[in-house]
């Protein structure tokens, strides 16, 4: 069923009787050409390109427990597309370009909205980086617009400015960033690619690969041998855990990330905004929640909850920046875990064993980047070679030095 | 969570610096060891779910490393050793 206003209003006339599941529930098939692992974001955003831009008739995604219940329900919902290095701003910028469109290529309210990322400078030095790095932002087509003091009073008068530490002086903004609702995006995939065929499979946990003579032929689950030409792992959070089946390690650890939410206020933060000089990012919801995090917690974690010194890291960022977030009252806060990869930067690659593609490594910046990576990954499953965007997310950049580090850290997971 | 340091007894997480797992005490044997040791030693990773042995760091303290062993899956330190001993004990030092 197609959703228009039109259907909303017949549907609202005849006692909403004719609303159908938005997407069915089957049982799976004995196999596939290509199975996706993971109903998350990625995943499910994969079976949609390949299905609709790939014309891939018979693909399954499964997914452990219900689709859009891991990073892409516990994120805090922004896109942009600020990267410096070439390896990532061609492609995430790909992924910005995808998102303005992707309500209507769904067919799907995903609330996408474009009110602006304004990234805060506190000094001479922390200028002249950001400016390099929107120079480098519109060679690649995105845009970047650099904000004197003036502009960010006039759009966020409330800022703690003359801060005696961290004063304000500056921003970089990228208008066409913002925010979108996160659970309608695992939604929205979902519904595409079940119309155009593919089967979502949930509560069918992988818990093995079947490889004879170094080729993968399918995946062994709860649900019994599922076969398949092509095996697509998209389960960041988890990768370690499951390409360990494959007996694969990964240049990856899993690091939990704390994110929170304020009670509802009346809107009083128009973008998003982050703190340049430590790790705070804060936007404010349609419920009028303001939505913010900040680092990661730094050590090895599955466990999907944090400690108590990053919440305080994370509020003394607040603070500094937005004194008046000390008025709000905390609402929720909760853990994701993260794929921490060597350099920052994702994987979307074949493995060395054939038939077994391999997407994940995303850091805390998986969500904005679920509509390109999802078109990446098919793109590779369904033609085996890279998307033009996706050339640099290979596995041996490590061995052979062509790492992808935006932040300078070296290999060292926890700094990126 | 609390460390409970062999010298110093139970201290804050906190003052500690996390490097990761305790296996890059077993550096590679440079005069030996081939590319595919260093890549390995440099960027693979286990990574499991449960019991991980790790490197911590006291900044904040004393400076001594430690080996600590703790449960990814629930944050429980089941063990915490000196750094130091714990290399010894594996020949890395004289």
């Amino acid at each position: 069923m197609r959703y228009s206003g039109f259907n909303v209003i017949k549907q609202a006339l005849t006692g909403h009787k004719g609303w159908k599941p938005a997407w069915r529930d089957p049982e799976p098939k004995p196999s596939y050409d290509i199975i996706i692992i993971g109903g998350g974001g990625h995943g499910l955003a994969t079976a949609h390109y390949l299905a609709k831009v790939y014309g891939e008739r018979n693909v399954a995604v499964i997914e452990k427990g219900w689709i859009g219940g891991g990073n892409v329900g516990r994120n805090t919902t922004i896109i942009r597309s600020n990267y410096l290095l070439d390896g990532n701003e061609p492609f995430y910028e790909f992924s910005l370009k995808l998102w303005e469109g992707l309500e209507q290529d769904l067919n799907y309210n995903a609330m996408v909205s474009q009110r602006g990322i304004m990234n805060l400078i506190h000094s001479d030095a922390q200028r002249d980086a950001f400016i390099r790095r929107g120079n480098a932002m519109m060679l690649n087509g995105a845009d970047a617009e650099y904000l004197d003091l003036a502009a960010i009073k006039r759009e966020y008068p409330f800022l703690n400015f003359d801060d005696a530490r961290f004063p304000i002086k500056g921003g970089l903004a990228q208008r066409r960033g913002g925010t979108v609702r996160h659970d309608a995006v695992a939604w929205g995939y979902a519904r595409s690619a079940d119309s155009h065929g593919v089967d979502i499979i949930q509560n069918c946990e992988v818990t093995g690969f079947r490889i004879e003579n170094g080729k993968c032929l399918g995946v062994e689950t709860s649900r019994g041998f599922i076969g398949a030409k092509k095996v697509g792992c998209a389960v960041a959070g988890s990768s370690g855990r499951l390409m360990a089946k494959a007996d694969m390690r990964l240049p990856i650890e899993s690091h939990v990330l704390q994110a929170f939410v304020s009670e509802g206020l009346k809107p009083v933060l128009p973008g998003v905004i982050t703190f340049g000089a430590g790790h705070f990012y804060v936007s404010q919801s349609d419920k009028g929640g303001l939505v913010f995090g900040g680092d990661i917690d730094g050590y090895n974690s599955y466990a999907q909850r944090g400690n108590l010194p990053v919440v305080e890291d994370v509020c003394e960022g607040g603070m500094a920046i937005m004194p008046m977030i000390g008025r709000a009252r905390l609402l929720r806060m909760w853990g994701g875990i993260m794929d921490m990869s060597m350099d920052g930067s994702p994987i979307i690659d074949r493995t060395h064993i054939d038939g077994l593609y391999f997407n994940g490594g995303w850091c805390y910046g998986g969500f904005k980047a679920t509509p390109a990576s999802g078109y990446a990954y098919a793109h590779l499953l369904a033609r085996d070679t890279p998307h033009e965007t996706a050339t640099a997310y290979r596995f041996d950049r490590f061995r052979t030095g062509h790492m992808i580090d935006e932040k300078g850290m070296g290999n060292q997971p926890n700094l990126h | 969570m609390i460390i409970n340091h062999p010298l110093l007894g139970p201290r804050d997480s906190a003052e500690f610096v996390y490097l990761g797992d305790a296996s890059l005490i077993d550096r590679p044997d440079p005069e030996t060891a081939t590319p595919d040791d260093w890549h390995a030693y440099g960027y693979l990773r286990d990574n499991p779910a449960g019991a991980l042995r790790e490197l911590w760091f006291h900044e904040g303290g004393d400076r001594s490393w430690l080996v600590v062993t703790r449960n990814t899956l629930t944050h429980e330190i089941t063990s915490v050793e000196m750094a130091r001993d714990v290399a010894r004990a594996q020949g890395r030092s004289k």
